[in-house]
């Protein structure tokens, strides 16, 4: 608003005494109401608390990550055994979190980026583009339990018995499909509101610069409109991958909870995308203290592995933000 | 006995510009009326400047002279950036009763002078002042900034009308000074005061209620002027109010400021040299920081003794 | 002649961007078509357990363990199906979560988005914002595994004292997975979730209004939450809705810490009522879910599916309706909207 004097000077913010020829009294909260300091007050009491808790948690498990990590169990599979040093690592988990979100963005990264476009370039007629927001944002606050259950009831009818085991006439319906196609839905509304945000954010008059060269509409958004928003493409693709992998329930219902992945027929990749699995997530919710397994040494040592990759996806998320700051539009 | 009716208004027309030759000398018109030597008229009545400086400009109506109260005594001010200088060593009266124009090109330092007037200079972390502002003989070094505010408010060159109804934002003001929340019936007297006095009453009186945002531009800064008068301010501290209206809201405004310089010390920046020459009674050009020239309107504008304020003000830069 | 060659053949059918048009409408329209579905396929196969229990499915009556129970083993295709439940318990656990998790962390989150915001220094500020990020998408599973690991036994060791224990016995056990375990770790999960819009919308407050403010000698704290949260109320709004929506369909970390029992957690016994066990609707249909071959059970997990669903599109509806009144002073080169 006040555009023109707040350019002109850094941050307006009341700040510690300025150096210079003569100190500057700063606002002091003497003068202040009891109510304004006690508020004061109590901002900084949580705002330290909550710094404090979140040291507290990201600490813990990397303590504990760390004591229990160790290389081999990134490379062997988990196998039955006594006590937890007989029972293997969690290869097959960590393939399974991989082939998971890679079917799960596949299909959640295109569609995504469709929708995005089409609500941000076409959006006729008016109601459907209404009811579009509607779908995605119902979407996003769906749990993701109810798509589970959903995925339960898709795919184990018989038209989609081919994306998992049959058995005697009666379609299992587990299998890594089942659980890629319902996670697409959770990564989704992540991908659609992100792409939506960058094409949004794209001036007009670039797009009307490609349509005076005589560019159609659709060949602007391929050549122009998308290139411009990758940062914020790469960032929903990020975002959605990163719920992905972190979601469970969808996981516990739809992949068969088997500790090596399971593949049906013979068929390469696609017999394993068929069969089950398990992935970082439901290994650690097995091996929790109230799940069947009960061994909280690997529990945390998954725990290490799969915080340290959702951390670098969300440094990648922070290059690609800033870098999508930086684009001038002049 | 009757009054005596004030002398009439004269509009400047190009050929009115056109003085009276002093006798004897028969000197050359220039295009725009000037003639070679300096011919400063008395007063504040429709003055025909025909000078050197070149500037030609109407002011709106005839003022009286007004008994005028020191209030604010800038001394020796020097304000700077981190290491960059922005306002070097500058001395000045604010006085109640008087309108005074703060103008220079743009970068000269005077907004920046403005803000330091009610220490808003402060919210910038490298800003570092030197010298000593005194209101009403106190230093304001030792005041409360918020106590400050208070008696010096101030109106933005951009209108910021907080988002609620036109009644709340006078309001606000008026609650956040009270010690006790007062109660709606209780402010309505104030807010309708403020709006009066601002001349927005009649505007909006059939609807308090309605949203600030939602009115004309010329509107929304008027509303921040009864904004700032419901603080009962001394000091009214102006930054180019009128920048960013057209030229009708414009004249409403100046209108006002004159008006209200009886109630309250007013100080304007404004880069508008004509928009100082209507309504400005002192004015200060500014350049690069230092205080060029200070003078009477009249005679800044008629006869400027620097070179460097003869230049400015005839449009030599700018 | 020439005019006839330099005239470009009009192409039939569609154009390349008409095809385009249709062909990204086709593709939304599926996205629709895949919610309905899933609308339609949930209540359908919920309608038998509402059928059968009408409203007072979701009132108290008896143990809804045993009933749970009761209705899986009716699967037998030998026997009459029993849909008989009375959820009050499920019910109540997910309201008390839920609502103590939001209060609570509406009122922290907002301080501290307050304090990151305006009032932190700015080493604070840096170190704030990357963490609240990242703590924003640590899987459920994660806060789950440090809640049965640490939380819960030290409610359970240091907190529960015997006699706590002996005077509820007879009607529940008390380990440490409680309300409390489950309220404190859902609030520190939706926290940053919270904290990140609220802090996007006081961000996203024109200076220009609260320069305004300052200039009128309102000190820093009123201005900052007399102008900027109350301009920022659509974030509050958006922010609270969404944390909400986690935190109902939060099903894993709460079949974790809170318990495992169908248990209603009793006010009426004093504070003992937080250390009570319970388990919430969306972790009951993560804990029978192997049982989902019987139909009945099929029939009453999905019913509780349906619930959650449909409180979920409410939060929604209640978050547009609060927005409304808000827009009325916000337009013009205003704010958020």
């Amino acid at each position: 608003m006040s555009a023109g004097t707040i350019t002109a000077q850094p941050e307006p913010r009341p700040s510690p005494p300025a150096s210079g020829p003569r100190r500057s009294a700063v606002e002091s909260t003497a003068s202040w109401r009891l109510t304004d300091r006690l508020g004061l007050a109590i901002a900084w009491v949580l705002g330290l608390l909550f710094c404090a808790v979140c040291a507290a948690i990201v600490i813990f498990l990397f303590i504990q990550g760390i004591r229990y990590i160790r290389p081999e169990l990134l490379v062997t599979n988990p196998h039955v055994g006594f006590d937890q040093n007989e029972t293997g690592g969690f290869l097959a988990p960590m393939i399974g979190t991989f082939l998971v979100a890679a079917i799960a963005i596949a299909i959640a990264g295109p569609v995504g980026v469709g929708v995005a476009v089409w609500l941000s370039e076409y959006g006729r007629p008016v109601g459907l583009a209404r009811l579009v927001e509607s779908t995605v944002e119902m979407l996003a606050g769906a749990p993701s339990v109810v798509l589970a259950l959903f995925g339960i009831l898709l795919f184990e009818t018989h038209p989609l018995g081919f994306l998992s085991e049959i058995n005697g006439g009666v379609v299992f319906g587990k299998s890594f499909f089942a659980a890629g196609a319902m996670l697409s839905l959770v990564a989704l509304p992540l991908v659609v509101s992100t792409v939506r945000e960058g094409l949004q954010a794209i001036p007009n008059h670039v797009r009307e610069a490609s349509y005076a060269v005589g560019k159609t509409k659709i060949a602007t958004i391929r050549r122009v409109l998308l290139p411009a928003a990758r940062p914020s493409v790469i960032t929903g693709h990020m975002l959605g991958i990163g719920h992905v992998i972190g979601d469970t329930a969808i996981i516990v219902l739809l992949l068969g909870d088997t500790q090596t992945l399971q593949g049906v027929g013979h068929v390469p990749v696609w017999g394993t995308l068929r069969g089950t699995g398990s992935t970082l997530t439901s290994y650690i919710f097995d091996n929790a203290p109230t799940g069947d397994l009960n061994q909280p040494n690997k529990a945390y040592a998954a725990a290490f592995v799969l915080l340290a990759i959702i951390l670098v996806l969300n440094l990648i998320v922070d290059v690609f933000g800033r870098r999508s700051k930086e684009l001038l539009w002049s | 006995m009757e009054l005596r009716k004030p002398p009439p208004v004269r509009r400047l027309t190009p050929a009115s510009v056109v003085t009276p030759r002093p006798e004897g000398a028969d000197a050359p018109t220039l295009p725009y009326g000037q003639t070679s030597n300096g011919n400063g008229s008395p007063n504040g009545a429709a003055a025909a400047p025909a000078q050197t400086s070149g500037f030609v400009s109407a002011r709106r109506d005839v003022r009286p002279p007004v008994a005028t109260i020191e209030r604010m005594q800038v001394e020796d001010v020097s304000i700077a950036y981190g290491t960059k200088p922005a306002v070097k060593s500058v001395s000045l009266p604010i006085r109640q009763g008087e309108v005074l124009a703060l103008i220079g090109p743009s970068g000269c330092g005077k907004t920046t002078l403005l803000r330091s007037l009610n220490r808003l200079t402060e919210l910038t972390k490298t800003a570092s002042l030197s010298g000593r502002i005194t209101l009403d003989g106190v230093d304001i070094a030792t005041l409360e900034p918020t106590a400050l505010r208070r008696r010096v408010t101030m109106v933005f060159q951009q209108p910021n009308p907080f988002p609620m109804s036109v009644f709340d934002n006078i309001a606000y003001v008026l609650r956040e000074q009270a010690r006790r929340r007062p109660r709606r019936p209780a402010l309505r007297a104030p807010v309708q005061d403020a709006l009066a006095r601002a001349g927005l009453l009649d505007e909006v009186a059939d609807n308090l209620d309605h949203p600030a945002l939602r009115l004309s531009g010329g509107q929304q800064q008027r509303l921040c002027i009864a904004r700032a008068l419901a603080a009962q301010p001394e000091v009214l501290l102006l930054d180019e109010p009128c920048s960013a209206l057209d030229p009708q809201s414009t004249k409403v405004i100046e209108d006002l400021i004159v008006k209200l310089r009886e109630e309250v010390a007013v100080v304007i920046v404004t880069h508008n040299l004509q928009q100082a020459h209507r309504i400005a009674d002192n004015v200060a050009f500014m350049y690069l920081g230092e205080l060029v020239e200070y003078g009477s309107a009249t005679s800044l504008f008629a006869n400027p003794r620097q070179q460097r304020t003869k230049d400015y003000v005839s449009g030599a830069f700018g | 002649m020439d005019e006839e060659l330099l005239l470009e053949p009009v192409p039939e059918g569609l154009s390349q961007d008409q095809r385009a048009e249709l062909g990204l409408g086709a593709l939304v329209c599926g996205v629709v078509l895949i919610l309905l579905a899933m609308l339609a396929f949930i209540f359908r196969e919920a309608w038998s357990s509402f059928a059968h229990n009408g409203i007072s499915w979701f009132g108290p009556g008896g143990n809804v363990d045993s009933q749970i129970q009761a209705i899986f083993t009716s699967g037998d295709f030998k026997r009459a199906p029993q849909f008989l439940i009375h959820a009050w318990p499920l019910v109540w656990s997910t309201i008390l979560t839920t609502g103590a998790a939001v209060v609570i962390s509406f009122v922290s989150s907002l301080f501290v988005a307050v304090f990151m915001v305006e009032f932190a220094p700015a080493p604070i500020k840096r170190m704030l914002e990357p963490v609240i990020r990242l703590l924003a998408s640590v899987p459920s599973v994660i806060y789950g595994l440090v809640g049965v690991l640490v939380v819960v036994p030290f409610i359970g060791n240091h907190l529960i004292s015997t006699s706590d224990k002996a005077s509820v016995t007879p009607v529940i056990q008390l380990s440490g997975s409680s309300l409390l375990a489950a309220v404190a770790i859902l609030t520190i999960m939706i926290s940053p979730i919270m904290i990140a819009i609220f802090a996007e919308g006081l961000r996203s407050v024109p200076r220009g209004w609260l320069e305004g403010s300052l200039a009128l000698g309102v000190n820093r704290w009123r201005t900052f939450w007399n102008i900027a949260v109350r301009t920022a109320r659509p974030a509050l709004v958006a922010g609270t809705v969404l944390a909400t929506a986690r935190a109902l369909g939060e099903a894993v970390m709460l079949s974790m810490v809170s318990g495992s029992v169908g248990f209603a957690p009793n006010p009426a016994d004093g504070l003992i009522f937080v250390f009570e066990p319970s388990r919430g609707l969306a972790a009951t249909i993560l804990h029978n879910t192997d049982e989902l071959t019987s139909p009945p059970m099929k029939a009453t997990l999905f019913a509780i599916a349906a619930v959650l669903l449909f409180s979920s599109a409410m939060l929604s509806l209640a978050g547009w309706a609060a927005k409304q009144p808000m827009k009325r002073y916000f337009n013009v080169g205003g704010a958020a909207a």
